[in-house]
């Protein structure tokens, strides 16, 4: 069991009707590891997400986590076990107190089992999260209605409702798109710390320039495929990838 | 042998029941609870033209049909304008709509031996060792003829193909010109006529009073169900499936369990497999 | 000058002791006690002093009022799940039937077949629903509607259970005012829990999983063990309910799963509002004494609960008590624009 790799997604393939969204994906990961996860869009980035996190079935495949086969299983219980994800359009509760939205998953089973705490510290704690990532507890963030913060913050309490679980593997979906350059800022360090206290980390984002400073390996995905997989410079330097994003190889003639 | 044929009468009295609430339900995704109380209030409006007004039934059939119809069309514009998209609130408003008039008829004291719809052939034949009245093989004719133009309605006509075209993504409907709310009137409008024509003809048979509203819905709903909505071969299958089921039901068990046989259907078809056995979209779970 | 045209504006102001007294509990005054807690004390205590006053007739309709009442916030609750029930005279009759069979075969006395009846009717409520609590809500709805009914004609076929006759001479409660009294205990006891429930962060996480299931789950929450919880106690509140019936009238018979139990309860809560539990308990309080009074009607009255039904939901969404509510809190003026 200890010689199992944290995560072994094996060939995993998604086919919607006429549609191969995921072809044939593997790839392993360790604990620790930071990955990201770029493409062209429409390659499959965020049904990956999904089939790994349980919220759509594969058409075939394996998912292993920690040795144990999670494939296909429900949501909440891939969830309960440590992965945590977050979404591409962002599933808030917008009528409610922007910490009322994290009492959620401290509702769960995994975080009164990891935490211990007593019936009712949950608004404290939530609050705490929130500080933490910016939410500046004196002005009274937290307690504002969801729906009336803005984008930024949106993006960052989503977030903070997938750590609120203490996962041992966070999944990001497009974190920063939407945000700008200053939010980027304040949001990359914090992803930074939770990497450093050991939380394994796939990030899919479009935002090069921003996931190559962080991440030590990057995987390519097109038209549901991997095609590239390694260290950032070496994979955007390989010939796949660059005819994936800028389409048909062209050879420089000289003149 | 009398199994097969009656089975084969049964079933096609369920695809007229049926034919309707298809049209409205599956293919346009307006609910109309009424369907029942719409059938039966036909059969009534029929029986009060022949004998308050004294309009002959060749007459009394149309006029209560065209009634029918109207009476759709108005529900649509009274009831469901502003509910469009809520279909659970489409659902509670029509079936109040329906009890409701089921209900008043009731009151008003619509039931009983007295009333009765006039065949319209007198007669029957016999085939193999089974004898069959002509009112019945008429509604085996009207009833396949039916599902046939239903079929060819919604597969070829600019109209049906609106119809299942709202049913599938409004929006996309609206921006290419169909004007939502008409369409949904006339889809209601249809369904509600149809449902009438399947009264003027099978209401002959026996003797009228407001439970057979409540009843035909729930087979209405039944064949829907099992069959899978929005599809026109889901809805022939479910009327044989669920029409044999009664009539061996009624055979094997007991004549009391043919009315349970739809009923449970329902209950278990949407438990074990949703989306029916033709059904094309799996929407029926939260979980997609 | 020319005389210029007065237009008029009307605005809307929240009263002033409500925009100090909303958030903040520590009143200052009594005047702002009073205003917080007289819409609370007066329907309470007029409810509690009724079952002394009233006898006989309309000592039943109380009774009736608070059954009712119990359908319509079990009704409610689960509707704050977001599962729309069309038959809760599902948890009725089976509330029902398993009091009257145990009081009738068995001889267990009331004061054991009601908590027996309420605690199995809420777990045989939920398992029967639970395979169909994954469905979208019209789908959900439907197989609702359909169960009671099926039932009704299960039971009137195979003569289970007294049949169509049904079972008479069962046990009464103690005295008419001690049904009263049960009755009207349990109903506000009902409200009242019903609504620490959902404010808290239990009910959070059900409401939640009414907005929106996939967040929840991806918050490691298990949302149909959440969503049979919840089936568990509308199917436990609507069963005292039944049970509570059947002894109060002495008789079991299909009737108790018949539509009016699946239809008022839903007029109720369109009537008064749904969400706020009060509003359930308003609707039921208006309704049964309505229909009572108009009992010479007959059939009618069911086609009267469909038009109330249909009126509230197309025409008063909010219902009567957000209605009210509003209106406590708020006062319209009309201004000059100048």
């Amino acid at each position: 069991m200890s010689g199992d790799p944290f995560l072994k997604v094996e060939k995993l393939t998604k086919q919607f009707g006429g549609v191969l969204a995921v072809d044939d994906v593997s790839f392993e990961l360790n604990e620790g590891e930071f990955v990201g996860v770029i493409g062209p869009n429409g390659s499959g980035k965020t049904t990956l997400v999904n089939l790994i996190t349980g919220f759509v079935q594969p058409t075939s495949g394996k998912v292993l986590f920690k040795g144990e086969n999670i494939t296909g299983k429900m949501p909440y219980t891939i969830a309960e076990k440590g992965i945590a994800r977050t979404f591409q359009m962002v599933r808030l509760f917008y009528n409610l107190p922007a910490y009322k939205n994290l009492i959620i998953p401290l509702c769960s089973r995994r975080v009164r089992r990891l935490r211990g705490g007593k019936y009712g510290e949950k608004d404290d704690a939530a609050i705490d999260l929130l500080d933490d990532m910016g939410f500046e507890r004196d002005s009274f963030v937290p307690y504002k209605t969801a729906g009336s913060l803005p984008h930024g913050y949106l993006k960052r309490l989503d977030l903070a409702r997938a750590l609120a679980l203490r996962p041992e593997l966070l999944i990001l979906d497009e974190l920063f798109s939407g945000m700008s350059m200053s939010e980027v800022a304040s949001t990359l360090p914090l992803i930074e710390k939770f990497h450093e206290e050991g939380l394994t980390i796939i990030m899919i984002e479009h935002r090069l320039k921003e996931l190559f400073r962080v991440v030590d390996r990057v995987m390519v995905l097109n038209f549901g495929e991997k095609i590239a997989d390694g260290p950032p410079h070496k994979v955007m330097d390989s010939k796949a990838v660059k005819s994936a994003y800028l389409g048909i190889d062209v050879e420089v003639e000289s003149p | 042998m009398s199994l097969l044929i009656y089975g084969l009468i049964n079933s096609v009295i369920l695809a007229l029941y049926a034919v309707g609430f298809s049209l409205t339900y599956g293919i346009s995704g307006l609910a109309n609870f009424a369907h029942g109380a719409l059938y039966i209030l036909s059969g009534f409006a029929a029986w009060t033209f022949i004998h308050s007004l004294g309009l002959p039934f060749a007459i009394a059939a149309p006029l209560a049909i065209l009634v029918t119809g109207v009476v759709g069309f108005l529900i649509y514009w009274v009831l469901l304008l502003r509910l469009r998209g809520i279909a659970l609130a489409e659902l509670i408003v029509t079936f109040a709509a329906g009890v409701a008039i089921l209900e008043l008829l009731t009151w008003k004291g619509f039931y009983g031996i007295r009333y009765s719809l006039p065949l319209f052939i007198r007669g029957g034949v016999e085939i193999g060792s089974v004898a069959i009245d002509y009112q019945r093989l008429f509604v085996l004719i009207a009833g396949i003829a039916l599902v046939i133009l239903l079929w060819l309605f919604v597969h070829h006509t600019r109209i049906g193909l609106a119809f299942r075209a709202m049913a599938q993504n409004e929006r996309t409907a609206l921006s290419v010109g169909i004007e939502s709310d008409w369409i949904g009137s006339l889809s209601l409008a249809f369904g509600s006529a149809l449902a009438a024509v399947a009264a003027m003809v099978v209401l002959p048979l026996g003797v009228m009073e407001s439970t057979i509203g409540y009843e035909v819905l729930i087979y209405a709903l039944a064949v829907a169900i099992v069959g899978g909505l929005e599809s026109t071969m889901g809805m022939v299958v479910g009327s044989f499936l669920i029409g044999y089921g009664q009539i061996a039901a009624a055979k094997y068990i007991g004549a009391k369990w043919m009315v349970i046989v739809p009923l449970a259907a329902i209950v278990i078809v949407l438990a074990i497999r949703p989306s029916g056995i033709f059904g094309k979209y799996k929407e029926l779970e939260e979980r997609v | 000058m020319a005389t210029s045209e007065q237009s008029l504006r009307r605005k809307r102001l929240d009263r002033g002791i409500k925009a100090r007294a909303d958030t903040i509990f520590a009143v200052a005054s009594y005047r702002e006690i009073l205003y917080l807690m007289l819409p609370r004390l007066v329907p309470v205590g007029l409810l509690l002093v009724m079952p002394l006053l009233l006898q006989g007739y309309w000592n039943k309709v109380l009774v009736y009022a608070c059954m009712y009442g119990l359908l319509a916030l079990s009704w409610d609750f689960l509707a704050s799940c977001g599962l729309f029930s069309l038959g809760q005279s599902l948890f009725f009759g089976i509330g029902a039937y398993l009091a009257g069979a145990m009081n009738y075969y068995l001889h267990l006395p009331p004061l054991v077949t009601l908590p027996l009846a309420t605690i199995t009717g809420g777990i045989v409520s939920a398992l029967l629903l639970s395979p169909v609590m994954r469905l979208r809500g019209v789908y959900f709805a439907m197989v609702t509607l359909m169960l009671p009914l099926l039932l009704m004609k299960v039971i009137e076929t195979t003569g289970v259970f007294g049949g169509t006759h049904g079972l008479s001479g069962l046990s009464p409660l103690p005295h008419d005012a001690f049904a009263a009294y049960l009755a009207v205990i349990a109903f506000l006891l009902c409200m009242f829990a019903f609504r620490r429930i959902i404010n808290s962060d239990y009910g959070l996480v059900l409401m939640a999983i009414r907005d929106d299931d996939r967040a929840v789950m991806s918050g490691a929450i298990n949302i149909y063990w959440r969503k049979s919880q919840a089936l568990f106690i509308s199917g436990a509140v609507g069963a005292f309910a039944g049970a509570l019936m059947t002894h109060h009238y002495q008789f079991l018979g299909m009737s108790t799963f018949a539509l009016d139990y699946s239809i008022l309860p839903v007029a109720a809560v369109a009537l008064g509002g749904q969400g706020s539990f009060a509003g359930a308990a308003l609707g039921s309080m208006i309704l049964v004494p309505l229909s009572e009074a108009l009992r010479a009607l007959g059939g009618l009255r069911i086609a009267i609960y469909c038009m109330v039904l249909i009126v509230s939901i197309i025409g008063l969404p909010e219902g009567i008590f957000h209605f009210l509510e509003r209106k406590y809190h708020q006062f319209e003026t009309v201004s000059e624009v100048k």
